[in-house]
């Protein structure tokens, strides 16, 4: 089937005002009748229940944590980016939506991207309403600073904690709608099933992870805003709930999963040690525009403090590849660099797995107090995990998977190809395209929520006699059943291995085959280990404790068991997609310097995969990327 | 190292749960508490023995989500420290290591280390916002904010809502983490129009979700693992009293 992304056409600069006149509207006094369920609280989920709440919507949020203020959303550390321009150093609209497309690799949807860098700025003036401390010059204006992929300073930030403070924002937006009486917050489920009735989503099938019990509710129009799925890795830089679980349940009931193989490998963190570890810590990328990455040109230097390695014994291999974006060059490219010196054999540290991150430079230019003021929470937390001081030593840093850009495909007003379906944020796959630039991902989340959903939702609902379908109808029933069964499934096999045992085996297989650099036989490889891995898990899982209990055992059993079966779609996107771009590298489609080679001529659309069934292979529907402002070309850092 | 670990069980709400003791064997320096105790987890459930439950998400000290008193400090010794963040290398071999949770009449524990935060929510919706819409606000330069102003704010705003302040206070007071919010917003122009609101529903949503009054100890500063300081509590204090008087609010 070839997919309508159904993206306004005309001049690029209009399209998303022309669209949003074009749009059907909800009368006010007819929005109360609609409900609405949203299904994660991050900063995309918690924006869009917060503001459909105050349109006047019934709104139901739910998340998996105690509180919709601890998403995953909390971690991003650098900053969100917005065209406004305040350092008057040549950056637009256009500049944002041209540098976004380019970051991508020529692999998202143009109209999308517009759209993104166009309300980009709105959002850093909502915030600043809401409150957040956003840095501030000592005029009182708010500070920029730079991020990766980008040759303008656009990026706001609140010290190094920037999704927290924007996710307290939209928490606080959120919490005020919750005392208002428009949202309903219901913390701690899970949800397991997508209801779905004639073909239109119509409710969520939860677990309460308190009492256990299995809990419907109905919606004219389901949310999902559930993050991204990298923790299929096991070692990741995501939270340990994070799971592919509420987006694969809806692709299990027929929505489509787009380009499963873009997932970003970030550069900038703390290298693993040892086989113990439950997580990988990232470091703001805006390190990167104070500290110089350099790796021992010989490799007897690789052993030796570096403090002793003389400055023409160091090779800064960004700087030397990269000369015009030096430290900042995209993740993927810097990923990519960063490993190729430890294949090399000059990796550092116990492992031979990580590459120098050095202040000295900016100390010595700037003062300890400077970067102690942009930095320190980073450097005491590189210290608090490795003891290590980094004002003294350089930091190590390794890549790690850290966010996906694919997802579950959408039109161009996110609602995904089952009517009543929307996905937001990290859980679609409009706009980062194959590789994600640094500070974006806030960019997308508070877009999406903020101001796109609030008005594309509408032309749906107003098509819709409000409450139709209710908890009462046998597709709810249906659901509900086939969750206890599968629950009780879980809980009776009884082997021998543990849920993190087996969640570490797959994790293995994925990052060494479908990884940083992916090959046709790893690919292959991969996807004969994880049908065993699956049968291992249903056949050999032992998963403690009870159905109607508090039962963190079979949480996890649960999105592992998803992970699993998603893992092989993942695989099976990397395999098809013969080029390299963005996150996606493959090794037999590189030029001679090793740089990623694309394929315009074959390759230039969205691969969006239908779920067949676990143990057939799932079906390809092409939407074909039109390219019209953004000229496509080489993709260059140099 | 080896470690004996006394651990509080109990299986819900209404079980009186009481410590057991575990062994914690060849735990590397390395590791992070609570990978030690994954590793006790998936020992325990090889035994046949009920895992462990406690609260973890993020693992890198930003989500608030971990909750445990261990040797009767919350999230430990280690200064400015969550659970998650805390090494094994702060520990030495043959040491006894105490785990509880948080304990406050306004937080029932659920199961084992695992308890209700839900009456931190409930103050943050009583006022913990500027009642903007989305939409429709002015350019974020519009409003000048001193260094100094958003510096204070950030060091306010820097909460994670874990409720150590509360687990930590001898009167269980969530005065700490209301402070914080109620001072952020109070230096800030965008949140001076509801000062007066704020700090009163803030106080009363304190008080009547079960948290006891602040009488001064300190101790929530000091198991915060975020460094908020008790001064915005008398930031709180001062817009308390000025809130008696309607026109010093201006």
């Amino acid at each position: 089937m070839i997919l309508d992304g159904r993206a306004p056409t005309g001049p690029i600069e209009t399209s998303w005002d022309k669209h949003r006149f074009d749009m059907k509207l909800v009368n006010p006094s007819n929005k109360r009748k609609f409900k609405i369920l949203v299904v994660g609280t991050g900063l995309a989920g918690g924006a869009a229940a917060a503001s459909l709440g105050e349109l006047g919507y019934n709104v139901e949020a739910f998340c998996y944590q105690d509180s919709a203020r601890r998403a995953h959303s909390i971690a991003a550390q650098g900053g969100i980016n917005a065209a406004k321009s305040y350092p008057n150093d040549g950056d637009s609209i256009y500049r944002l939506f041209y540098d976004t497309v380019k970051g991508g690799d020529y692999r998202a949807r143009e109209a999308d991207v517009w759209r993104l860098a166009q309300v980009s700025n709105n959002i850093i003036d909502q915030c600043v309403a809401q409150g957040v401390p956003f840095a501030r010059d000592y005029a009182g204006y708010l500070d920029n600073r730079s991020f990766g992929g980008a040759q303008v300073s656009r990026t706001f930030y609140a010290r190094g904690q920037t999704g927290q403070q924007l996710l307290l924002g939209a928490y606080s937006a959120l919490s005020r709608q919750i005392k208002n009486g428009s949202v309903k917050m219901f913390a701690r489920r899970e949800m397991l099933d997508l209801v779905v009735v004639d073909g239109v989503a119509k409710g969520i099938t939860c677990r309460n992870l308190i009492t256990g019990e299995i809990e419907s509710y109905w919606g004219d129009a389901v949310i999902l805003a559930t993050g991204g799925f990298v923790n299929v890795f096991y070692l990741s830089t995501n939270a340990m709930g994070c799971s592919v679980t509420a987006k694969w349940r809806a692709t299990k009931k027929g929505a489509l999963m787009a380009n499963p193989c873009y997932t970003q490998i970030h550069p900038t963190c703390i290298p693993q040690h040892g086989d113990k570890q439950s997580k990988l810590t990232l470091m703001s990328e805006s390190l990167r525009n104070d500290g110089r990455v350099w790796v021992p040109k010989k490799a007897e230097d690789c052993a030796r403090h570096p403090g002793e390695i003389a400055e023409d014994d160091r090779d800064y291999f960004l700087e030397r590849k990269y000369p015009s974006y030096g430290n900042l060059a995209p993740r993927d490219i810097a990923s990519r660099a960063a490993k190729e010196q430890c294949d090399d054999g000059r990796g550092v540290g116990e492992s031979k797995r990580g590459v120098f991150l050095d202040f000295q430079a900016s100390i010595d230019r700037l003062g300890q107090s400077t970067i102690e003021e942009r930095y320190g929470n980073l450097f005491d937390m590189y210290y608090k995990i490795t003891a290590e001081n980094g004002y003294e030593r350089p930091m190590r840093i390794y890549p790690a998977p850290h966010y996906s850009m694919g997802g579950l495909w959408v039109d161009y007003e996110c609602m995904s190809n089952i009517p009543g379906l929307f996905v937001l944020g990290e859980a679609n796959f409009s706009v980062h395209g194959a590789n994600r630039l640094g500070a974006s991902a806030l960019m997308q989340g508070l877009a999406d929520g903020y101001f796109v959903i609030p008005y594309t939702i509408a032309p749906y609902l107003a098509s819709l006699t409000p409450g139709q379908v209710k908890t009462d109808h046998d597709a709810f029933k249906e659901s509900t059943e086939n969750i206890r069964a599968e629950m009780d499934k879980l809980l009776s096999i009884k082997g021998k291995k543990t849920v993190g045992e087996l969640h570490r085996e797959l994790g293995n297989v994925m990052w060494e085959d479908v990884g940083m650099a992916r090959s046709e036989a790893s690919l292959k490889h991969a996807l004969k280990r994880i049908p065993e891995i699956r049968d291992e898990f249903w056949n050999n899982v032992n998963v403690t404790g009870g159905a109607l209990e508090l039962n963190q055992q079979l949480e996890n059993a649960w999105r592992l068991a998803d992970f699993i079966e998603f893992a092989e779609m993942m695989a099976t996107d990397a395999l098809h997609r013969e080029e390299s771009c963005g996150g996606h590298f493959r090794v037999e489609h590189q030029t001679d310097d090793g740089e990623a080679m694309r394929n315009d001529e074959d390759f230039c659309y969205v691969a969006a995969w239908e779920f067949k069934g676990v143990d057939k292979a799932p079906e390809l529907h092409k939407e074909p990327l039109k390219f019209e402002n953004v000229k496509l070309a080489v993709r260059s850092y140099k | 190292m080896d470690l004996t670990l006394h651990v509080w069980r109990q299986k819900g709400p209404e079980d009186t749960g009481k410590l057991e003791t575990y062994k914690a064997k060849n735990v590397s320096p390395d590791q992070s508490f609570l990978e030690m105790l994954d590793e006790l987890n998936d020992d325990l459930i090889k035994t046949g023995q009920d895992p462990i439950a406690f609260d973890h998400d993020c693992r890198e000290g930003i989500c608030g989500m971990c909750s445990q008193v261990i040797n009767g400090r919350p999230h430990g010794q280690q200064e400015l420290t969550t659970v998650c963040q805390l090494h094994m290398r702060e520990f030495a071999d043959g040491d006894e290591i105490f785990i509880e949770p948080w304990r406050a009449r306004a937080f029932p524990i659920l199961r084992d280390l695992i308890v209700d935060r839900t009456a931190l929510d409930v103050i943050m919706q009583a006022g913990g916002y500027t009642s903007c819409h989305t939409g429709g606000v002015a350019d974020g330069n519009t409003l000048l904010i001193s260094k100094p102003v958003a510096d204070y704010a950030m060091d306010a705003a820097a909460c994670i809502g874990c409720g150590a302040c509360v687990a930590a206070c001898p009167n269980s007071s969530a005065m700490l983490f209301a402070s914080a919010k109620v001072a952020q917003l109070a230096v800030l122009p965008q949140g001076k129009p509801e000062a007066r609101r704020r700090v009163l529903a803030m106080t009363e949503a304190n008080l009547s979700e079960g948290f006891g009054n602040c009488t001064n100890h300190y101790e929530c500063e000091a198991a915060c693992p975020k460094g908020i300081s008790v001064k915005f509590i008398a930031k709180l204090n001062r817009e308390y009293l000025k809130s008696m008087i309607p026109s010093a609010m201006e």
